[in-house]
């Protein structure tokens, strides 16, 4: 069995992995440590895991200009979510994947993006097209 | 995106290589939020700390500084925010060669761009403040929330490499704040308790902000009872765009574009909510307890006014902080020698503080600099520093400037 959802054209390329979602918010620089791969920040809903490869998914992004560079940077090592999900990026998020060629999409037509795909679940995220499809557990 | 005959030669590479990646780079961020041509902008305005940058972001500058001379210049005015590295005082912070070299790089590739080294996040009080309906690209989410909301300047949050595109092409995609439709009020606060002192600006900017809560909102204040000053209005700001990742916000009567409410308003004005003192303390005291011991005080984010440099030095004058307690002030350069000049940094040094020019504690690699010089507390008139730093290990608490400055001395939180 398969979900669509269908949101806002995005940034980045057709990606697939597992999700780690959270009702909350984000900043590189706030919320990480850059360096473990791990959100760093004590009161964050995710503190303490990775974020390496995910495709992580979050309500919006907030605070700084930093997560632009940040993006860039932590996909030159390596150590990055595959894609972001937001119910609502900001304009930094979206410059920061363009120049990362990071997979980043928002404003889904069904809702609450954090209540719709669950942590584990295996997700295929298509910018071009608008188009996140969940591909459930066995 | 509809471009001018221009744009589509320097997206062809007519123009050289850096230009034809700042259109590429725009048309990318376009696209996600449907702009549908580029705006001409003014001056541009990049955040290039190291940290953020890393090698693969210092490689990219260098990258583009390779090229032509006659291609890789800036084509508007172009500044810098902030540093990562104070180079008159990397090695006494505990900062490495390597972050030094790393900054050094930097600076190197931002010349050869063209781009001037002014490395602040005050700019639109030291530098150039834009004017009203000014269209321009700054990077800095307190430069931006100041000029869109005191100046009526139109900007987004522009990070460093969209700013970086904007300065090289002169343009940024129309979408966001460049829309006169999306700086209307959406949510509305009516203050029922009087900000006094630069912080108590900073805690109300930061409730307002957290209850914005998203990029695409926009506050309208009402209930003020006073002509806040630029300090004032930049610590609200700040902690305002830190909180909630507000880019504007209105101030009835006070800021250019709400004389009224209704000149803010489209169809319907939206519902008031309170502001009340309970509200305000219960914001304040998330953050520091009297008796806490302070490792480190920090005085930035944003960099300090002339002014504020002036009343750190009144305040401290004649007094020695405590043997286990650091006092960091942050300004920019051109602050700084104006401070050297009137003899403000001699007097604030005196007390054993240190003023670090061009840097802002939070983007100088605030998780290497807590370890090496072992803080973990860190106490600040900032309601901006105390919301970033705790993702960096610190223990952030919030005081005025005054009693900042009293507990420096005390080693502890007084």
């Amino acid at each position: 069995m398969k979900t669509e959802l269908k949101c806002h054209k995005g940034t980045g390329s057709k990606v697939q992995g597992e999700a780690l979602v959270a009702n909350d918010n984000f900043s590189a620089r706030y919320d990480l440590d850059r360096i473990k791969g791990i959100f760093s920040r004590p009161a964050h809903k995710l503190v303490g895991q990775s974020y390496v490869d995910k495709i992580l998914v979050l309500n919006t992004a907030k605070g700084g200009v930093a997560s632009a560079w940040m993006l860039h940077e932590m996909k030159a090592r390596g150590i990055a979510p595959k894609a972001i999900l937001f119910n609502s990026a900001n304009t930094i998020l979206v410059q920061g994947a363009a120049l990362a060629d990071m997979t980043l999409c928002d404003r889904f037509e069904d809702g609450d993006v954090t209540t719709l795909i669950k942590t584990g679940d295996q997700v295929v995220v298509d910018p071009e097209q608008g188009l996140v499809s969940i591909l459930f557990k066995e | 995106m509809k471009l001018t005959v221009e744009e589509k030669a320097m997206l062809a590479g007519e123009m050289g290589e850096p230009k034809r990646w700042a259109i590429e780079h725009m048309l990318r961020v376009g696209q996600v939020f449907d702009a549908t041509d580029l705006v001409p902008v003014s001056q541009a305005h990049m955040m290039g700390d190291t940290e953020s940058l890393g090698i693969a972001g210092v490689e990219f500058l260098e990258s583009l500084a390779s090229h032509p001379q006659e291609q890789r210049r800036v084509s508007v005015p172009m500044i810098t925010d902030p540093r990562g590295v104070d180079l008159s005082y990397y090695k006494e912070l505990g900062q490495t060669e390597t972050m030094a070299e790393l900054e050094r790089r930097t600076i190197t590739a931002c010349e050869k761009l063209g781009i001037l080294m002014t490395d602040t996040c005050i700019n639109y009080q030291t530098v150039m403040p834009p004017v009203l309906g000014d269209h321009v690209a700054f990077g800095d989410t307190g430069v931006v929330i100041y000029s869109n909301s005191v100046l009526g300047t139109r900007s987004n949050f522009e990070g460093g490499p969209s700013a970086l595109a904007a300065g090289l092409s002169g343009r940024t995609p129309r979408y966001g704040l460049h829309l006169d439709q999306n700086r209307k009020a959406t949510k509305r606060f009516v203050v029922r308790h009087q900000p006094v002192g630069l912080t108590d600006w900073g805690v109300l900017g930061g409730l307002i902000g957290r209850l914005s809560g998203s990029y695409w909102e926009v506050p309208v204040v009402e209930g003020l009872k006073m002509i806040p000053t630029s300090d004032q209005l930049k610590h609200f700001g700040a902690a305002m765009a830190s909180f909630g990742s507000t880019p504007l916000f209105h101030l009835v009567g006070i800021t250019p574009e709400a004389q009224a409410l209704a000149d803010v308003c489209r169809d319907r004005i939206p519902d008031a909510q309170d502001i009340t003192r309970e509200d305000l303390e219960a914001f304040r005291g998330n953050f520091g307890t009297k008796g806490d011991k302070v490792d480190v005080v920090v005085f930035a984010a944003p960099q300090l006014s002339l002014i504020e440099m002036s009343q750190v030095a009144e305040l401290i004058y004649g007094k020695r902080i405590h043997k286990d307690t650091a006092l960091i002030v942050c300004t920019s350069p051109g602050v700084a020698a104006d401070c050297d000049r009137m003899g403000i940094t001699d007097r604030i040094e005196a007390s054993g503080a240190k003023v670090l020019r061009g840097t802002c504690f939070y983007n100088q690699y605030a998780r290497e600099l807590g370890e090496a010089n072992n803080w973990k507390s860190l106490l600040s008139n900032s309601a901006k520093i105390v919301n970033i730093i705790s993702g960096y290990g610190y223990q952030p608490a919030l005081s005025s400037m005054e009693e900042c400055i009293d507990s420096a001395v005390a080693g502890e939180i007084v």
